[in-house]
């Protein structure tokens, strides 16, 4: 990326309309405006049941002026092959489609589409806002939550199971653009998208996304949350380009010195109350370990 | 045993009555209106030393009860309609192969994402009818907390002793209306323990052998015996086969092992039948409603029954043209474009004097809508 957009380069033209049914504090809210912008008005949004068809809200305080096919849970990138096939058919190949789900409608019930659309290279972008659970419905697991997070499901010592790591996943598909983000960090998701958009294939965007409601914390802190993740080393900011990977933007400027312990992550946030000392610092060593291979490439 | 009285809503009461059932394994999706029930287990499974999963949809969740019961756990799901859809394929599965198991789906409005949050009975037919191919199947549904209990108890029972799916068609407002439940002492209801075969190690078990009340004993399955389970069309032993006669054996063996034992199946409750000139058919939530119709105008002279099913699927026909025999009307209230509507009217004798009170809007049909409906119907305008 050549030029590095900024608060005064970001179009002005809203794709969003201000009020929306989202939470206060709800980061989807951010990464939506900012994404929509990026992705343009000739787009089509294929979206599975999530927080976001909530944001959309319900007529007539419907929120987004983009074609929006509101599809089943399971089926997120195999309706948007549907849409790509017409359109190509009908020669709109500029058109953008663009499917946005959560990380359940991502990791869970929706990988078996994205994984056969990645593997037949339909040419969309796949953007995933990854809350690390189940929101729309109430707080529960789901693939991506994190290891010791308490959830309506994992109630007693929270979630036993690791994070799936799923832009790993997708990059396994060898498709060429693969990219992580973070709610906190908007401008950022812009410019990857703006990206994506320049590339032909499939192209796959996750996105941190901080929520109040589900993660315990007060409204007002979204951004500062979203930034601990990525400051403390534990959510990495990257890019994995025709295979290759790279530390992109915040994640980029961190080296061992910056980083700051994990736990003060996880004390923001009452979901990860059940987190022994014992663990935040197996947690901590991970991240340590994790980096130390960074530096090494 | 302490607190014997909660105040609860009907997801908890079901997650309450399963565990007194005897479940120790549960496998889950969160969609609404039925996630409370998976929340819950969340909390209580462990307690008892149970199991429970989150699955990474509906499909495996219904798998991994159909895996888990097989292996000799006694097992259930819940879902709401999208759910159930998707869960089709593997409820065949069990019919086939005849594996207990317990699958909730506490309806709301469909077809597709439908009213996620509102009442509705619209999934009735795709109980009986959803998966394909020829088949039976048992449904049930309760209107409160306490008759749920007891209906989801009594689902869990006739899954082990028919091997069966049995499906208990809850709703939106049954499943989330909070109301006083009595959980009553262990053995006061009977519970139906799993029939399991007496072969010894060693010798020839045929898992698809019926006894002669056509009962099939079951084996752990990775236990003491080695067999195979497919849903092909199987013989005896469990592997596949094509050949004509056991295929038609089979099929038969599994439409008869529920279509012969209607009588023992079917639960209702009847109120103020004896006299009644009209009587309300009707189920789940919409008979709370009907209920208080019936016990309002009752006060003011009117000869009005009830004739609440509890029993769905196999559909008690016996019954209805039994009960609704003497009536000069009969309503069927429900809130669907008339799915047990259908199957009185092929019931009762005189189809001409069956009609249908129902709201499809997502809103519970009130008494006053059916006071309205049956006004019309008797000539009284509304």
């Amino acid at each position: 990326m050549s030029e590095k957009t900024t608060i005064l380069t970001l179009p002005e033209e809203e794709l969003v309309h201000p009020g929306n049914r989202a939470c206060a504090g709800c980061g989807l809210s951010i990464i939506y405006r900012i994404g929509l912008k990026a992705l343009g008005r000739d787009t089509i949004l294929v979206v599975p049941p999530s927080c976001l068809t909530v944001l959309q809200g319900l007529y007539p305080i419907a929120s987004t002026q983009l074609p929006c096919l509101n599809v089943t849970f399971a089926s997120t990138a195999a309706a948007a092959t549907g849409v790509l096939g017409a359109l190509r058919a009908q020669g709109r190949e500029k058109t953008t489609v663009a499917a946005w789900a959560g990380d359940g409608g991502t990791s869970d019930i929706g990988i078996q589409a994205l994984s056969g659309a990645c593997e037949r290279g339909e040419n969309f972008i796949f953007i995933c806002y990854d809350n690390e659970a189940y929101m729309n419905t109430g707080v529960q697991r789901s693939g991506t939550t994190p290891q010791g997070v308490i959830t309506t499901t994992t109630p007693i010592r929270g979630k036993l199971q690791k994070k799936k790591e799923v832009p790993a996943i997708i990059a396994a598909h060898g498709i060429d653009y693969v990219a992580t983000a973070s709610a906190a960090y908007p401008l950022d998701l812009y410019d990857k998208i703006k990206k994506a958009k320049t590339i032909s294939g499939p192209k796959y965007l996750h996105v941190h996304c901080p929520c109040p409601a589900g993660w315990g914390f007060d409204p007002r802190y979204t951004v500062k949350i979203g930034k601990l993740a990525v400051e403390t080393g534990l959510y990495d900011i990257y890019e994995i380009e025709k295979g290759k990977f790279q530390l992109t933007g915040p994640s980029q400027k961190l080296d061992n010195k910056k980083r700051k312990p994990v736990s003060d992550y996880f004390k923001t946030q009452s979901r990860f109350r059940a987190l022994s000392k014992e663990r935040i610092q197996e947690i901590q060593q991970s991240i340590d370990e994790k980096w130390e291979g960074y530096q090494k490439n | 045993m302490k607190n014997q009285i909660k105040f609860v809503q009907g997801n908890e009461a079901c997650v309450e009555a399963a565990l007194y059932a005897g479940l120790d394994f549960f496998a889950g999706y969160p969609i609404t209106p039925s996630t409370e029930i998976a929340e819950h287990m969340a909390v209580r499974l462990p307690q008892i030393g149970g199991r429970f999963l989150q699955m990474e949809d509906e499909i495996a969740s219904l798998c991994a009860i159909i895996g888990a019961s097989l292996t000799g756990n006694k097992v259930m799901t819940a879902t709401s309609g999208p759910g159930f859809s998707l869960m089709q394929e593997a409820l065949g599965y069990a019919i086939m192969t005849e594996i207990p198991c317990v699958i909730v789906n506490v309806q709301r409005g469909g077809p597709s994402t439908g009213l996620p949050t509102h009442a509705s009975q619209g999934d009735i037919n795709q109980a009986r009818w959803g998966t394909h191919g020829d088949h039976a199947i048992i449904a049930l549904t309760a209107s409160n907390h306490q008759d749920l209990f007891d209906i989801t108890v009594e689902a869990f029972n006739l899954a082990e002793t028919y091997r069966t799916p049995v499906i208990l068609m809850l709703d939106e407002i049954t499943g989330h209306m909070r109301e006083r439940l009595h959980i009553p002492k262990p053995g006061k209801i009977p519970i139906v323990s799993r029939l399991k075969t007496s072969v010894k190690q060693g010798v020839d078990y045929h898992p698809y052998l019926p006894r002669e009340d056509g009962r099939l004993p079951m084996s752990d399955f990775g236990g003491i015996h080695r067999y195979n389970v497919t849903g092909l069309f199987h013989d005896m032993w469990g592997f596949p086969t094509d050949n004509p006669q056991i295929v038609h054996g089979l099929l038969r063996h599994l439409l008869d092992k529920i279509g012969n034992n209607v009588h023992l199946i079917a639960k209702y409750k009847e109120y103020y039948l004896e006299d009644a000139t009209t009587i309300l058919v009707s189920y789940g939530s919409s008979a709370r409603s009907a209920l208080h119709l019936v016990n309002n105008r009752r006060n003011r002279g009117e000869r009005l029954g009830l004739l609440e099913l509890q029993t769905l699927w196999p559909f008690p026909y016996g019954i209805v043209r039994e009960k609704c025999a003497n009536a000069r009307h009969v309503l069927v209230v429900e809130m669907n474009m008339g799915q047990i509507l259908r199957e009185v009217k092929i019931a009762v004798e005189d189809p001409e004097k069956v009609f249908l009170a129902n709201r499809i809007d997502g809103m519970f049909i009130t008494p006053t809508d059916i006071r309205n409906i049956l006004r019309l119907i008797q000539g009284k305008g509304v």
